[in-house]
């Protein structure tokens, strides 16, 4: 029998195998489809103070093996997530991980304060690709900005903290290392890269809000080397992301040194995506004598 | 709602674009009602990555079939599948028309509007009005206008005509039926009928919908839509599909694809 459980920090999971924010929902959505109990864990749409209403449609639109989308961070906002989303969470019997975000690093404490008190929530994910910390640039574009919300949301909670770093930087690893150095336990990595796309016949963008978040197989191998670059200069745990579909890409981020991997635009796909590449990591660390998981992560020859 | 691979049943023909495609899925088609959609997988490639939606435009006792148009990538790929083929279909999705919607007696007329590829939805709820044991809709006050561009795109009139439905046509350029719009065809309707419409249920062009919407307001008529939007997931999770109405943004895989008329923010 191999082992597949990881450590991220001070959370243990069964497996390495998490759904990326955004892309499932609160978990209700995928529950006839997807058999909650054997993710690693979930991780929920973005939460954010009070509800945000999104951007205007069109949202999605779907570029060559990737897709567009700007959904604007639409939720219901913390207090009726806790009331009618974590209700459901609380059962689903795996670690609960909420993304957050906010524009400054007091309300991103205030969100972090306001999570603590909810004893089903194993950690927070602090999504820093959200726009302006009262200037133009995502927090996550600057060192000194993501320094201060980490530091600030760590200041205020002892839960696990996950920063969710963008790949719109010059160097994700100046920004990979602000957010260690403010005590972040987990990195995660990469949100989608901005893009665009446009409609010939109407000369409109596709997407309502003009430009948006790329995903899907199109940015694996920019991720995976994001991945690779930052898994030499930190020491803290990584989750890989970007364009995983199947077992093989799931591996190939670990081997490139993520100790977890989440699986985003493929559960759109493939609901059973998932599952399946637990199956297909068991299948290859048994196949290949590999007894522990942990054996894999960074092993890049 | 579930996941599977079902075998196709066949894939015709059935215009210049237009095909259609039967499959056999007793599973989805027992919790299948019209409105409602499948989610499908073109290909098992990257290359289109998305699922692509289709409402039921019959429902059988094992099987349903989807009616399509070949417009990108995905259509012109499941146009290539061959009886027998498997598909990945996640379904039945979305809320599906209702037999409850208000303001009906026996008296009165029900009217559905279909442009071009809007009557692959109509078609399944048109038999379900006419069918089922609930419905106190009389077949002899079921009016159905299908517009089109031209003649080739009239679809479905025979279909209509068999359920006994009263069938009105018409295209743009006068090649088939009467000349113009079919929200034409529907104010020239309303004008003459002599018992008053309960409901009217349409599905088309958004700017066609925007045009059935005002057409109800002004003659306090209710009135559904089933809508399309850009969807990725298809069962509410990413919040792709959103439609603007009265009551904030709503989903259309999710809250919809049928809305009320007078609800949307055209």
């Amino acid at each position: 029998m191999v082992n597949l459980s990881v450590a991220l920090g001070k959370l243990k999971l069964n497996n390495p195998v998490l759904v990326a924010s955004g892309t499932f929902g609160y978990g209700q959505e995928y529950r006839d489809l997807v058999p909650l109990r054997k993710l690693g864990a979930l991780i929920t749409k973005t939460i954010t103070l009070k509800a945000r209403k999104g951007n205007p449609p069109p949202r999605i639109a779907e570029t060559d093996r990737g897709m567009l989308n700007a959904i604007g961070l639409e939720n219901p906002g913390v207090e009726v997530f806790l009331q009618e989303k974590m209700p459901f969470l609380e059962k689903a019997g795996i670690p609960i991980i909420v993304s957050i975000a906010e524009d400054t690093p007091a309300k991103f404490a205030a969100l972090a304060k306001r999570l603590s008190k909810t004893k089903a929530i194993a950690a927070l994910e602090l999504n820093i690709s959200c726009p302006n910390l009262n200037k133009s640039n995502l927090i996550g574009q600057d060192a000194r900005a993501t320094y201060e919300v980490v530091k600030a949301v760590k200041r205020t909670t002892k839960l696990n903290v996950i920063t969710k770093l963008s790949p719109n930087v010059t160097d994700i690893v100046k920004i990979a290392q602000a957010a260690e150095e403010a005590g972040s336990d987990v990195l995660a990595l990469v949100n989608t890269f901005f893009a665009m796309a446009v409609d010939l016949r109407t000369k409109k963008a596709k997407l309502g809000n003009v430009s948006g978040g790329l995903s899907g197989p199109a940015i694996k191998p920019q991720a995976l080397w994001m991945t690779r670059r930052v898994f030499k200069k930190v020491k803290v745990p990584l989750i890989g992301m970007g364009g995983i579909m199947d077992t093989q890409d799931a591996l190939e981020f670990i081997i490139c040194g993520a100790s977890a991997i989440a699986v985003g635009t493929a559960n759109f796909v493939n609901p059973r995506a998932t599952t399946e590449i637990i199956a297909g990591i068991q299948k290859y660390l048994r196949k290949n004598k590999i007894s522990n998981i942990k054996k894999l992560v960074g092993t890049l020859a | 709602m579930l996941q599977g691979n079902f075998k196709i049943l066949s894939n015709k023909k059935v215009g210049p674009d237009y095909f259609k495609m039967a499959v056999y899925a007793p599973r989805i088609v027992k919790e299948a009602r019209p409105g409602q959609f499948v989610h499908l997988r073109c290909s098992d490639s990257k290359q289109p990555l998305l699922r692509r939606p289709f409402s039921f435009h019959r429902i059988n006792k094992n099987s349903f079939e989807i009616l399509y148009k070949i417009v990108g990538r995905g259509t012109n790929l499941l146009a290539k599948k061959h009886k027998g083929d498997k598909i990945d279909i996640l379904g039945p999705l979305g809320n599906g028309f209702d037999l409850k919607h208000p303001t009906r007696n026996t008296q009165s007329a029900t009217i559905l509007v279909a442009g071009g590829m809007g009557v692959a939805p109509l078609l399944s709820w048109a038999g379900k009005i006419v069918n089922s044991p609930e419905s106190i809709v009389h077949r002899k006050k079921l009016y159905v206008l299908i517009g089109a561009k031209t003649k080739a795109g009239v679809l479905c009139e025979k279909d209509f005509k068999k359920l006994k439905a009263k069938v009105f046509v018409s295209t743009e350029d006068g090649s088939q039926g009467s000349k113009g719009l079919v929200t034409n065809l529907l104010k020239f309707l309303l004008s003459t009928i002599d018992h008053r419409p309960s409901t009217i249920y349409t599905c088309g062009p958004l700017a066609m919908l925007k045009e059935v919407a005002r057409i109800g307001r002004d003659l306090h008529i209710a009135g559904y839509a089933s809508l399309e939007e850009r969807m990725a997931c298809g069962v509410g999770a990413c919040l792709g599909c959103a439609v603007g109405t009265s009551r904030g943004y709503k989903l259309v895989c999710k809250d919809g694809p049928v809305f009320n008329l007078q609800e949307i923010k055209w």
